[in-house]
């Protein structure tokens, strides 16, 4: 328990930063009301058009079905790689280690638009070779994405791994299990929470990734992200703040109950 | 199985997916766009001579590290303040500033860069409500400007700013600023010369991670700067997409990545990775 707490001064100036914080989350919600078909406050009546067209329009659905689909497949991917990645790393303690690991960090610290480019160049290559897979496929979007995702799912597992005792994996190799029984009986079992968050985290970057996915698309793989941008760069569509509501209100749930059983297993 | 894997054996299996796989789709393409920025159009070093000629790339650069220097200044010191509440603060305050930094946090850039333009526009939240009350007649330019490009950078970098800071706090010793109250330092003579001092390595960490972070902006500033204030990301985007000049884009990004790189190295030789995090 901090002594030292925080005078009135800081108070204010901490209540202002956190006004500044949610204003434009906020400021989503009228804008959402509006019936007015252009970006707009609402005048004196409200409508939930903007809402119905979310459910009306073809397009939205079809870009949330494309973007859980992506997302499903990038996360699956990227978790299954970082994870033998990780085990390798931890079961073996190879040299290099820190080298190796530095380099899967890599798209994590480049900046995205550099790692963008770089994807724009891979998929734009595959396509003259496959139409089916690269430039503006969903294949291609997902995997784009997991090299982008997989940087964070190695560091969950990894952070995960370091928390592990050693002896209970000495102890399975003493009895006599095999690399296969170590990893899959043993270990895993024993991250099992930091190998579930790394698939989630996975989900949820590429889920908004919205950086790299430009780069890689025009007409086809149009994500969730993609078609939100679309609605922004032009005529800015009110539709957007109703999608925005939406998320915004998914989003401050999912982090009250992940803060509600926190203190529950901790109350325990 | 057993005794048939050395342990050499395993971790190669182990871990070859992985760096196979980054190899083909991340490092292999990367050289590609190294070699185009010497190859496009003719080859040679023309695109890098360009660099340093071409009067709206350096006007680019210049703006960059600009609004990444404000940026940085602003964002370290707001996410200082909301920090010092999240860390120290009784439990009920804590728990609203955890709220106020995890709830932006999670939110796509895409819809906070939209809660600014529904706030900043013409007809947004701002210009209506001042026009309402008859404070101004003509809306004021808040959007498609730098302003607002530094509005919306700061929103999406505080808080990433504050998790170095927060690890700070968190390993700093009550007992000495315990001490300098017990000596008679004042709350504000304490905080600037005992706390804010001790804090260093996470200013330091937080102000790289927001100047870095900010270099390499594309959304936020394309879509608060409405094509005025054009940042170094989206000048590639713009070379590679628009005016195709694919080989001075690569050639951008090359220099970006160098220049981060840089920027990295000497960050490590002054803190250590784990004091940052």
């Amino acid at each position: 328990m901090p002594t030292y707490r925080p005078g009135p001064v800081s108070l204010v100036i901490a209540a202002l930063v956190a006004l500044f914080l949610l204003m434009p989350l906020i400021a989503v919600v009228p804008v959402s009301l509006t019936p007015s078909r252009m970006l707009a406050m609402p005048n004196g009546e409200l409508s939930l058009r903007h809402y119905r067209s979310l459910i009306e329009d073809p397009r939205w659905l079809q870009s949330i079905l494309l973007s859980i689909r992506i997302g499903i497949a990038s996360s699956v991917l990227s978790t299954v790689l970082a994870l033998c990645f990780s085990l390798g790393v931890w079961m073996f303690q190879p040299r290099f280690t820190a080298t190796l690991v530095g380099f899967v960090l890599l798209p994590m610290v480049v900046p995205p638009v550099v790692s963008a480019v770089t994807l724009y160049f891979l998929l734009t290559s595959i396509s003259g070779i496959s139409s089916f897979f690269g430039y503006d496929t969903w294949l291609g979007v997902a995997m784009a994405h997991s090299v982008m995702t997989v940087p964070f799912a190695t560091v969950l597992i990894l952070v995960s791994l370091s928390q592990l005792d050693r002896r209970i994996d000495l102890a399975a190799r003493g009895l006599g299990a095999g690399v296969w029984e170590r990893a899959t009986r043993v270990i895993m079992p024993n991250i099992k929470f930091g190998i579930i968050t790394a698939a989630l985290l996975s989900f949820v970057l590429s889920w908004e990734e919205i950086g790299v996915t430009l780069f890689i698309t025009s007409v086809n793989a149009i994500t969730l992200p993609r078609l939100m941008w679309m609605g922004l760069r032009d005529n800015i569509d009110p539709a957007i703040a109703a999608l925005s509501v939406i998320l915004i209100i998914i989003t401050v749930l999912v982090l009250a109950a992940r803060s509600f059983f926190v203190r529950l297993r901790a109350g325990h | 199985m057993r005794g048939v894997l050395s342990d050499r054996m395993g971790a190669a299996l182990l871990m070859a997916p992985l760096l196979l796989f980054l190899g083909l789709a991340y490092a292999w393409p990367f050289l590609g766009v190294v070699k185009w920025s010497f190859t496009l159009p003719s080859p040679g070093l023309g695109q890098y001579e360009a660099l340093l000629t071409d009067d709206l790339v350096q006007s680019v650069f210049i703006r960059t590290l600009r609004i990444a220097a404000i940026v940085t200044v602003v964002s370290v010191v707001a996410a200082y303040a909301i920090t010092v509440v999240w860390v120290r603060g009784s439990p009920a305050q804590r728990l609203i500033a955890e709220f106020c930094i995890l709830v932006p946090f999670w939110i796509s850039v895409l819809t906070r860069a939209f809660g600014w333009v529904a706030l900043l526009s013409n007809r947004g939240l701002i210009n209506t409500w001042l026009q309402s009350i008859g404070f101004i007649s003509e809306p004021l330019a808040l959007v498609r400007n730098e302003f607002g490009v530094i509005v919306g950078m700061t929103h999406f970098l505080v808080p990433f700013a504050v998790f170095p800071l927060a690890s700070a706090m968190r390993s700093l010793d009550d007992r000495v600023l315990l001490a300098a109250r017990g000596l008679g330092s004042s709350r504000m003579r304490t905080f600037w010369t005992v706390f804010v001092p001790m804090t260093r390595s996470g200013i330091i960490g937080s102000a790289m991670i927001v100047f870095v972070f900010s270099l390499g902006f594309f959304v936020t500033p394309a879509i608060l700067g409405g094509g005025r204030s054009v940042m170094i990301a989206e000048l590639i985007y713009l070379r590679i997409f628009q005016s195709p000049d694919w080989g001075l884009g690569a050639a951008i990004s090359v220099v970006l990545v160098l220049f981060v790189g840089a920027l990295m190295a000497l960050l490590f030789r002054y803190v250590r990775p784990k004091q940052l995090i």
